[in-house]
C-alpha cells in the first residue's frame, strides 16, 4: 500500500494532506451522520464511511508510519501530521475507530507475525470493522472480575458468556475478546483472543442509549469455537494485553490515524463562542454577559493547555516522567468536552429543551444530543474516577484503591 | 517564523535548568530564611520584618551569569530568550527562593524594548551583578500610566509607585513616567535624594514589597517618548510568563510534598493517600500544573519566535497559572491537616508565595477578561 511518492519533510507532507483533503472531501450524506462513530447503525452510513476511510488509507493518511509488510505506508514521523490535518479539515470520522485505535496497536505489540499480516491491512481499509468485547454485566470498572470463559479443546477454544456495551458490535466482523481461562486467578486467569463475529454461537442484540440512538450491543457467546491461532499472546497474559488496548484507547488521538470524532476540542470552543455571539436574551448577546464570557474563556484556556500538553508530551526534555502527560489526556479531554456542552445548554436556556427533530432546535439540536453523548467519554474506556485512580497510583505513586 | 514543536528547549536549557535546581537545593533557601524570621512571626506583636536576602547566594548566582541570560550580547548578556529564562524561574519557584532574580530577569525584558545606550548601560550593571526591579502600579493596584502615574519634567520625577516587588534587594528601579500624555521609561537609583521608600508588611515571606515616593527625583531617561506605554506592552507577555513559571515551580513542590505526606501519614490504619477524597484532588492538582506548564513553555516559545501571537499565549498562561496557584495552595494546606496550618511547616511558605503570585500582575479573571476580547 506504499504511496508511490516521497516527501521532503513534515511541512511538505502536511501540505499534501491539506490539498488531498480539500479535493476529496465527500458530499454530505442524505440522512446526517451521527456525531461520532459510536452511533453508526444505518447501512448507507456504513458504506459511505467505509468508502471514505478506504480512500484516506490509500491516500496515506492512515497507517502512515507503519511498515509496508503490514499494509502501512512506511513513513516516519508523518502520522501525527496526517491526523492533525484530518482533524482540522472538518471531514467525516473514521468508522473503524476501534480497529485503528485499539485492535491495530494491540496486534502490532502482541500479535504473531501472521496475525499482523492477516488482520492489519483490512483494518486500515475498513474492509473489516472491529469491536471490543471486554465489559460484562457484572464487570465494568472492575474489568478483571469478568466471567465469560474459554475452555481448551484440542487446537481450539470453546467460549461461553455475555459481553455488554459492545460498540459497533452490530457492524463488526471481528471482536477483541477478553475471557477467563482460569477461575482461580483473577488477573492471571485471563486470555485475549480475536473472534470472528460470524462464528456460530455469536449473537448480537442492540441496546438504545439515553439519547435514543443505538450503537452499543449485548453480545452473547454460546459454545463459540475459536481456533488457537486467534489467541493473542500467551494463555494467562490477557490482562497485560487488555491494558495495552486500553492505553491505546485512552490516548488514541494519534495512534495509527484513529479519529473517532472529527471535531477537535478547540473547534468545539470556537463553536461555543459563535453560539454565544449569535444568541440574544433580554436584548443582550450572551457573549456580552461577563459571566458567560468568563466561563467560555476559561474553557478556551483549558483546551489550549490540552493542545500544548499534546505537544509537550512529544518534546524530549519537557515531557516529564513517561506516563504523566499521556495518562491525563482522556480524563481532561472528556471532562472539558462535557463542560463545553453544559455551558452551551446554559446559553441556549429554554431552547436547550428542543431536541433533534424539532424544527426550531438550534443547530438541529446538536448541543443537547452532544451533551448526552459526552458521557460516552467520561464513562467508557475506564471512567473518570478510574482514570484518577490510575493517575494517582501509577504517576503519583499513592497507595492502590484496589 | 513559526514556534518550534519542542519549544526550542534543548540540551542547553536542560543543563541550565538542572544547574539551577541543584544550586537552589544545595543552599536550602528556606532554612536561612527561617532564621531571619525569628521574632517576627506574630503580626500583632512581632518585630518589623525585613525582606530576607542571601547576598552570598546572589553573588554566586551572578558569577554564573543567570541574571544576565536574557540580556543582549552587546551589554555582555547571553541573549538566550524567554524559554531559557522560564526554565530558570521555574526552579526558583520550586525552591520558593527569596531572590531578586525574578524581578531582574523581568527588568531585562523591559530593558530590551528600550533601544538606547542608557538602557544598555543599565543592562551592563545587571551583567556586573546588580539587581534591578521595576514597577508602576498605582495604590489601587492598576497598571495604567494614564491614571495617577508618575510625572516627568526636565528629567525630574514626581509621584509614587506601589507594590514594587523585591525592592529591598535592588539598587535601581525602572519605571515609566508621563509628560504631556506620552510615556518614556526611566531608571532611578533607590538611594537618590528625594526618594523615599515605604516598606509593606506582606503575607508572602519569600518576597519583599513596597512603595517608592518621588519628590523631585533626578532620573535617567531610557527610552523615547512613545504613546500607549509601548515598552511595557511589548515586554508584558514575558513578564506574565515569568510569573506563571514561578507558579508552575512552586505548585509542583506543593504537589510533590503533599503526595509524600499522603503516602506516609496513617489514619484509619492506612496512608491517607489511599482515600479517593485525598487521591483524586491530588491528581487534579497535577492536571492543573501540567496545563500551566505547557502553556508557560508555549507562551515563552511564542514570545521568542512569533511575537505577534505572544500576548494571547501569555494571557492564557497567567490565567491558567493563577488558578493553579490558588488550587494547589488550597489542597496542599487542606490535605496536610493541622501540621500544614502551622508556622513550622514549609507548606505555609509555599502557600503564601503561591497566592501572592496568583494576584501579581492580575489574576485569572482579569486575564480572561482581556483574552475574551481576542476570541
Ligand atoms: C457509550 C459507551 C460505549 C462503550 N463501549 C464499550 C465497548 O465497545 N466495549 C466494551 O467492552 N465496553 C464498552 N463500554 C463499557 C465501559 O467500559 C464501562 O461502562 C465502564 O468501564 C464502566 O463500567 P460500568 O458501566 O459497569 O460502571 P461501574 O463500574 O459499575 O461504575 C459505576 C460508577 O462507579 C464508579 N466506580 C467504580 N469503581 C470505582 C472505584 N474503584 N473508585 C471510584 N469510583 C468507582 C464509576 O466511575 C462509575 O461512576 C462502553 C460504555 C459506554 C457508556
Amino acid at each position: 500500500m506504499a504511496l508511490d511518492r516521497s516527501f521532503k519533510d513534515q511541512v511538505e507532507f502536511a501540505a499534501y494532506c491539506r490539498e488531498w483533503l480539500a479535493k476529496n472531501r465527500p458530499e454530505p450524506t442524505r440522512i446526517p451522520l451521527p456525531q461520532a462513530a459510536y452511533e453508526v447503525t444505518l447501512p448507507e452510513h456504513r458504506e459511505y464511511l467505509e468508502d471514505w476511510q478506504n480512500k484516506c488509507y490509500k491516500a496515506g493518511l492512515i497507517a502512515t508510519d507503519l511498515p509496508v509488510e503490514y499494509g502501512g505506508h512506511g513513513f516516519e514521523g508523518f502520522q501525527q501530521v496526517a491526523t492533525s490535518e484530518v482533524q482540522k479539515a472538518n471531514v467525516p470520522y473514521f468508522i473503524n475507530w476501534i480497529g485503528l485505535g485499539m485492535a491495530a496497536p494491540t496486534l502490532l505489540t502482541h500479535g504473531t507475525e501472521s496475525q499482523k499480516r492477516n488482520f492489519l491491512p483490512t483494518i486500515f481499509s475498513a474492509k473489516d470493522i472491529w469491536c471490543q468485547g471486554f465489559s460484562e454485566p457484572g464487570a465494568g470498572s472492575d474489568l478483571a472480575s469478568l466471567q465469560a470463559k474459554a475452555e481448551r479443546k484440542g487446537d481450539s477454544w470453546i467460549v461461553n458468556g455475555s459481553k455488554v456495551w459492545n460498540s459497533l458490535g452490530a457492524l463488526a466482523s471481528w471482536m477483541l475478546l477478553l475471557v477467563r481461562t482460569d477461575r482461580n486467578d483473577k488477573y492471571g486467569g485471563l486470555t485475549y483472543f480475536v473472534c470472528a463475529m460470524d462464528s456460530p454461537g455469536v449473537s448480537v442484540k442492540p441496546i438504545h442509549k439515553m439519547t435514543g440512538e443505538s450503537g452499543f450491543n449485548e453480545v452473547h457467546l454460546e459454545d463459540v469455537v475459536i481456533p488457537d491461532d486467534q489467541r493473542v499472546d500467551e494463555v494467562g497474559a490477557g490482562w497485560k494485553v487488555a491494558m495495552s488496548t486500553l492505553t491505546s484507547e485512552r490516548g488514541a488521538a494519534t495512534g495509527v490515524g484513529a479519529v473517532a470524532s472529527s471535531d477537535s476540542p478547540m473547534s468545539h470552543v470556537e463553536r461555543l463562542v459563535d453560539l454565544a455571539k449569535s444568541t440574544t436574551r433580554n436584548g443582550l448577546s450572551s457573549w456580552d454577559d461577563p459571566a458567560v464570557r468568563d466561563r467560555i474563556t476559561r474553557l478556551y484556556v483549558r483546551v489550549s493547555a490540552l493542545v500544548e500538553n499534546g505537544k509537550r508530551a512529544q518534546s524530549k526534555h519537557l515531557s516529564g516522567s513517561a506516563m504523566r502527560l499521556p495518562l491525563q489526556f482522556k480524563l481532561v479531554h472528556s471532562e472539558i468536552l462535557q463542560e463545553i456542552h453544559q455551558v452551551a445548554l446554559s446559553i441556549l436556556g429554554p431552547s436547550s429543551s428542543l431536541y433533534v427533530g424539532d424544527a426550531d432546535a438550534v443547530e438541529e439540536g446538536k448541543w443537547a444530543l452532544g451533551y448526552m453523548n459526552t458521557y460516552t467519554n467520561t464513562i467508557s474506556g475506564g471512567s473518570s474516577e478510574i482514570q484518577r485512580n490510575i493517575l494517582g497510583e501509577r504517576v503519583l505513586g499513592l497507595p492502590k484503591t484496589k | 517564523m513559526a514556534v518550534p514543536r519542542d519549544y526550542a528547549y534543548d540540551e542547553e536549557q536542560e543543563m541550565l535548568k538542572s544547574a539551577v535546581k541543584r544550586f537552589v537545593s544545595d543552599i536550602e533557601p528556606l532554612s536561612s530564611l527561617r532564621s531571619s524570621l525569628a521574632g517576627t512571626e506574630d503580626p500583632h506583636l512581632g518585630d518589623t520584618r525585613l525582606g530576607y536576602f542571601d547576598l552570598d547566594a546572589w553573588a554566586r548566582m551572578t558569577s554564573l551569569g543567570w541574571q544576565a541570560l536574557a540580556l543582549p550580547e552587546q551589554a555582555g548578556g547571553a541573549d538566550m530568550g524567554l524559554v531559557s529564562a522560564v526554565a530558570v524561574v521555574e526552579e526558583i519557584g520550586f525552591g520558593a527562593m527569596p531572590s531578586p532574580l525574578g524581578v531582574t530577569l523581568e527588568s531585562s525584558f523591559l530593558l530590551r524594548e528600550m533601544n538606547s545606550e542608557a538602557a544598555l548601560e543599565v543592562s551592563r550593571r545587571i551583567v556586573d551583578g546588580e539587581a534591578v526591579t521595576w514597577g508602576f502600579m498605582t495604590s489601587e493596584g492598576s497598571l495604567d500610566v494614564s491614571v495617577n502615574g508618575v510625572q516627568e519634567n526636565e528629567g525630574v520625577l514626581k509621584g509614587a509607585v506601589h507594590f514594587v516587588q523585591d525592592l529591598q534587594k535592588c539598587k535601581a528601579l525602572l519605571l515609566p513616567a508621563t509628560n504631556s500624555g506620552r510615556t518614556a521609561w526611566f531608571v532611578v537609583e533607590l538611594d537618590s535624594p528625594g526618594t523615599s521608600i515605604k516598606r509593606d508588611r506582606i503575607v508572602d515571606l519569600t518576597r519583599d514589597q513596597g512603595s517608592v515616593l518621588f519628590e523631585n527625583v533626578q532620573a535617567t531617561q531610557l527610552s523615547d517618548y512613545l504613546p500607549d506605554n509601548q515598552v511595557y506592552q511589548r515586554a508584558r507577555p514575558a513578564l506574565l510568563t515569568l510569573i506563571s513559571a514561578d507558579i508552575a515551580g512552586s505548585a509542583e513542590w506543593m504537589l510533590q510534598t503533599t503526595v509524600e505526606y499522603a503516602k506516609t501519614r496513617i489514619q484509619f490504619d492506612r496512608p491517607i493517600g489511599f482515600f479517593q477524597a485525598v487521591k483524586h484532588p491530588l491528581v487534579d492538582v497535577m492536571v492543573h500544573i501540567d496545563g500551566t506548564r505547557s502553556l508557560v513553555y508555549a507562551a515563552a516559545a511564542t514570545f521568542d519566535h512569533e511575537r505577534e501571537g505572544a500576548l494571547p499565549a501569555a494571557l492564557s498562561a497567567k490565567a491558567s497559572a493563577s488558578e493553579t496557584a490558588e488550587f494547589s495552595a488550597n489542597r496542599g494546606t487542606q490535605l496536610h491537616g493541622g501540621i500544614g496550618f502551622t508556622w513550622e511547616s514549609d507548606v505555609q511558605i509555599y502557600h503564601k508565595r503561591l497566592i501572592h503570585s496568583q494576584h501579581l500582575l492580575g489574576d485569572g479573571m482579569h486575564h480572561r477578561r482581556e483574552l475574551a476580547a481576542l476570541l
